[in-house]
């Protein structure tokens, strides 16, 4: 059984005993436990269950690579689905549940055994899709729905808080193990300012467990006094659980923290911080990652890699199992056999598929009189929820066993990958290695910076130096050609001498047997969490997916949430074998960020709830929100639709305001519509290439509707412009169109008409703006007083400035809604109190606000156009009727070219028209075909669609206006409009002028 | 994350800036261009691997437009606009 030992576990205060659950059960661990070893020293070995079959899956690795052991934890409002227990570290409390099995995991309901598991081969979903079509729907997708997934998504809001540091940093390295541990310190005595982060919560990385002595002592110890004085060092910082998530361009990168740990001790009221460093230079100190060997039964749960088993042992005290099976192709398998030898544990045989090894730990493991098979392989590993036994066979051969061997465990070696997955991310260029049997950054294709400087450095097992010895070199070179870089002095670097545990060479196996059957290759796994064998790498190549990028995609191989870092290179391995070509020449797929999954909740930061998207509101919002207000966004604002009274709907009310507009006075907070302020000597002629209109001629006190389009003739914005002063012109816009026409009169000043001397200026903000319509609305602003808003002084689209109610104001005659009316902007500051003295002094005219519907109503039984309803981007303005305000006599503005292309005034070209219902009181739907002559398959009768429809108040009836082609010639047509198979409604096409057609009542 | 120097503020990270496409043909006066031509210049956008002169809009910021030369294939940054507006 896996147990704690007492002689090891440099990382544990055995003092600190703490409690944690597993599905339920209450077990516990010391302080310095990851999840994972603290379940493994209770003999947890079965953690999870595989993605596709459902296999038992135990622990792989200890740390990012880990591919099965993939949990739940908390409840609630803290619940966590998919966290690997190798990279939790264990605090009190932790609840932990396993993932995807249906019933329980130890009996899974979903397993699939080994004759179900044919019909899920490579390429199953691709298959699937294709036919039979009723299967799909019928047979596999429901069962993949009950299968998919791995856990549960959080059924509550996250409770935890989130959030982001941006920083910038001269020197950031990367991986705290021996080399970059070296680095950060070599580097900070040239007086150069270091960040070192490292993933884990603690510093050294594998040469933690290691054997061998430096300065003479113990690598760990000499690992702590270099972390002691790198602590003191004032140009140091240091951050332990920070995880380099992705390298971007320029030296941007993104990281992790990880504080769950301070967050649970209440040191820290931040779960996950996501960092944002702009760095002159990165040091990639990132180690390299064990890969495992393929034999048949590799996935059966007590089969872990040997760097693994190590580390259980050496940092959490834990042992891999009472008997252990070493199965290698290298020497590092050899360590950990030592180890667990020396801990009083059993190590019935080393497997080896070299013919021979040689070096100090061969010498070891044959002084102690451990058995070594060499030329030898794994025909199968023997147990189903549990290690129980290892056949051993011949390496060359089909894997006729020779021998059963009794086990609890195996560990297995089969080589080093170099984590080369931030150097690859902006770019830098990968090189397969055939004697390290590794990729390794290729330092002549390395990203560049800014100015084309290389801006990362690799250092120690990521560069390839995987001897200790190899790595103070390394360090040496790298500090040095950094040093130059920043041009710091030189300082000379530290003498440090290595007592090295000679290693004897290693091969490039990767699986055993060589001549495996199918039957074994069934059963050999290579991507463990999503069930990719070795037999399904073999029909993926035979179909002819033979470049890397098809076979990932096609098998999933190394697709899964460790996104391959154990399963990608044995694949590419088995793909160059198949085709008979080089590593180098199959090619590896892309790593892409993030390098280790990270929480939803670090991505959203703070940018939650209110302030996700933070809602813009006018000065009015909250008499607004008090007066019943039911609310529409408009772009970034809230906008009343309506104002709701007692017992009323939504429509009743729309229809009440209207109606009270139309009869009576309403009043409209108008303050979101753009107001764009050009000034200058050149702000008529600037305007006049703006806008389809002629601006310059416009006279000082006088407002005109203007449209604007771009350059490809369509309209996109609309809006009354007024001449202030001479040289000065106030713009409206739309209420979401106010940025956007801002930024685009900006672009054409800076970038096409530079020598214009105009200044643009969005004063959107700036003021509060309310309309004043209806009969009363005249009255409304004498009775105000201040102003002589007379017939004759202030005549339509006129403009006048003075006081108001005592309040400084502008007052427009324009009019939206085709009633009296008056557009009056006042300085915000004033705006609530303006408001409100309107309301005040307007009851007597039985004054009602009314809301964006019923503004919409208006301006359609008036036929006034509206963007964004009656323009979806292809529309010109002459569709719509507009041609009279697009200059003929202007030599050039935007858009004018392209209207004059010869299919701009093809008469098919929808033009705008109005649809009233006959026979019905149905509103019609919006964006509803029309058609003409009856519904027919091919849609040829399909003459336009609904732009607008409304239910008129004042009409009492349904109206509508419609883009339809040829429109003007179909006036007085009936024309149909299907809303479903059974219904079709009639409907007569017509001017789109519905009410005071004339305008009499906006001109009184 | 590109880094970008802007004339007015430095160096800034891209997320303060808008693309602004790169620089195409300059806008000919339209009183004296085919259908065709017009077209043309409106959709025909260099796109090339390599260096290129594109627009970049400091929206988020000092709000100006400037040109910079960038290589599309390395991102490296040759040529930045001049200081002097
Ligand atoms: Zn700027």
């Amino acid at each position: 059984m896996s147990t704690r030992i007492s002689k090891a576990g440099r990382l544990l205060d055995r003092n600190k005993r703490l409690s944690f659950t597993f599905n339920g059960r209450n077990l516990f661990g010391f302080q310095g436990d990851t999840l994972a070893s603290a379940l493994l020293a209770n003999d947890q070995v079965l953690v999870g269950r595989s993605f596709k079959y459902h296999r038992p899956r135990g622990f792989v690795s200890s740390g990012v690579d880990e591919p099965n052991a993939l949990m739940s934890l908390g409840h609630g409002g803290n619940f966590e689905p998919n966290r690997s227990a190798t990279t939790v570290e264990l605090v009190d409390g932790i609840e932990a549940v396993s993932q995807n099995h249906l019933g329980s995991l130890d009996w899974d309901l979903g397993f699939i055994n080994n004759f179900f598991a044919k019909i899920f081969p490579a390429g199953f979903y691709y298959k699937t899709f294709m036919k039979p079509r009723f299967a799909w729907k019928h047979l596999f997708e429901p069962i993949i729905r009950n299968a998919a997934g791995l856990g549960r998504a959080p059924s509550l809001p996250d409770e935890a808080a989130y959030d982001y540091f941006y920083a910038h940093v001269d020197i950031l390295v990367i991986g705290a193990g021996m080399a970059g541990l070296l680095a950060t310190y070599e580097l900070a005595k040239s007086g150069l300012k270091v960040t070192l982060v490292e993933q884990k919560h603690y510093l050294g990385g594998y040469a933690l467990s290691d054997d061998f002595e430096v300065d003479g002592v113990a690598v760990p110890k000499w690992l702590e006094n270099i972390e002691k004085k790198l602590i003191d060092s004032d140009n140091v910082q240091i951050k332990k659980n920070f995880t380099a998530i992705g390298v971007h361009d320029h030296g941007y990168l993104i990281g992790c923290e990880n504080l769950e740990v301070a967050e649970k001790m209440g040191r820290s009221s931040i779960r996950h911080r996501l960092w944002r460093l702009r760095t002159k230079q990165i040091v990639l100190a990132t180690g390299a990652i064990e890969r495992p060997l393929i034999f048949a039964g590799n996935d059966i749960p007590g089969v872990m890699l040997s760097s693994a088993a190590l580390d259980f042992y050496k940092l959490y005290g834990v042992s891999p199992g009472d008997r252990t099976v070493v199965v290698t192709n290298n020497d590092s398998a050899y360590l950990t056999a030592i180890n667990l030898y020396n801990a009083g544990l059993s190590v019935p045989v080393v497997i080896d598929v070299r013919e021979e090894s040689s070096g100090d730990l061969f010498e070891s493991l044959r002084s102690m009189g451990i058995r070594i098979e060499y030329g030898k392989g794994i025909a199968s590993v023997l147990g189903k929820k549990r290690v129980k036994a290892v056949e051993l066979c011949s390496l060359t051969g089909e894997g006729s066993v020779q021998e059963t061997i009794e086990c609890d465990s195996v560990i297995m070696s089969g080589g080093w990958s170099s984590a080369v997955h931030l150097w690859s991310h902006c770019g830098g260029r990968l090189i397969w290695n055939d004697q390290l049997d590794t990729f390794l950054p290729d330092a002549s294709k390395s990203p560049i910076d800014e100015n084309g400087e290389d801006f990362i450095a690799v250092v120690g097992a990521a560069s390839g130096s995987f001897w200790p010895s190899e790595v103070v070199q390394n360090v040496k070179q790298i500090v040095q050609k950094i040093q130059k870089k920043f041009k710091t002095s030189k300082v000379k670097s530290s003498s440090i001498s290595i007592q090295e545990i000679k290693y004897g060479d290693s091969n490039s196996k990767y699986f055993t047997p060589e001549g495996a059957s199918e039957k074994l290759k069934s059963k050999c796994f290579v991507d463990f969490q999503n069930d990719v064998k070795l037999s399904d790498l073999r029909l993926a190549t035979q179909e002819g997916y033979e470049s890397v990028e098809h076979l990932k995609r096609y098998t999933t191989l190394g697709m899964a949430t460790d996104q391959g870092k154990l399963s990608n290179i044995n694949g590419l391995k088995y793909l160059a074998d198949f085709l008979g070509r080089e590593i180098n020449e199959v090619g590896t797929t892309t790593f892409r960020p993030p390098y280790t999954p990270i929480s939803l909740g670090s991505i959203a930061g703070e940018a939650r709830k209110g302030l996700f998207k933070p809602v813009r509101k006018t000065t009015l919002h909250l008499w607004h929100e008090a007066n019943g207000a039911s609310w529409e966004p408009v772009g970034d604002w809230r906008r009343p639709y309506a104002y709701l009274k007692k017992n009323e709907t939504i429509e009743q009310a729309v229809s009440r305001e209207v109606t009270n507009t139309r009869n009576a006075l309403g009043i409209l907070d108008a303050s979101t519509l753009g107001k764009i302020i050009v000034s200058g000597p050149d702000a008529a002629n600037f305007l006049d290439l703006m806008y389809t209109n002629m601006i310059s001629t416009l006279q000082v006190g006088r407002c005109r509707y203007g449209l604007m389009c771009n350059e490809n003739g369509f309209l996109f914005d609309d809006g009354v412009v007024v001449r202030l002063a001479e040289e000065t012109f106030l713009c409206h816009t739309t209420t979401g169109g106010a940025d956007r026409v801002y930024s685009w009169m900006e672009e054409w000043h800076q970038t096409e008409w530079w020598n214009k001397r105009v200044f643009i200026q969005n004063v959107t903000e700036q003021f509060t703006q309310i309309t004043i319509a209806g009969p009363k609305s005249r009255l409304l602003l004498e009775e105000l007083g201040g102003l002589d808003v007379s017939r004759v002084s202030l005549k339509p689209l006129d403009y006048l400035e003075g006081e108001l109610a005592k309040i400084k104001a502008r007052v427009f005659r324009i009019s939206f809604s085709g009633e009296l009316s008056f557009e009056i902007a006042v300085p915000s500051q004033f705006g609530l109190e303006f408001w409100e003295k309107c309301l005040e002094t307007g009851s007597q005219f039985g004054i009602s606000p009314y809301g964006t519907e019923a503004l919409h109503v208006m301006r359609a039984e008036k036929g006034f156009i509206m963007i964004g309803d009656e323009t979806d981007g292809t529309v010109i303005p002459q569709d719509l009727n507009l041609g009279w305000a697009v200059s003929k006599k202007k030599k050039d503005f935007i858009g004018k070219r392209a209207q004059e292309r010869i299919f701009m005034n093809d008469p098919n070209r929808k033009t705008l028209v109005g649809l009233s219902l006959q026979n019905s009181s149905e509103k019609i739907p919006d964006g509803a075909s029309v058609i003409i002559g009856g519904v027919d398959q091919a849609n040829d009768n399909v003459i336009g669609h609904v732009t607008s429809t409304y239910f008129s108040p004042t009409l009492d009836k349904p109206i509508a206006m419609a883009l339809l082609k040829d429109g003007k010639n179909l006036l007085g047509r009936s024309i149909e409009i299907p809303v479903d198979s059974e219904k079709i409604l009639k409907a007569i096409v017509s001017e789109p002028k519905f009410y005071d057609a004339e305008g009499n009542r906006q001109n009184d | 994350m590109l880094l970008i120097h802007c004339p007015f503020c430095k160096n800034r990270n891209e997320t303060e800036f808008v693309y602004g496409g790169p620089v195409g043909a300059n806008r000919p006066d339209p009183n004296l261009v085919s259908d065709e031509e017009w077209v043309d210049y409106l959709t025909m956008v260099p796109n090339p691997m390599g260096p290129v002169y594109e627009r970049w809009w400091h929206a988020r910021g000092c709000d100006q437009w400037f040109i910079i030369c960038r290589d599309t294939v390395t991102h490296e940054i040759l040529e930045n606009p001049s200081e002097e507006p």
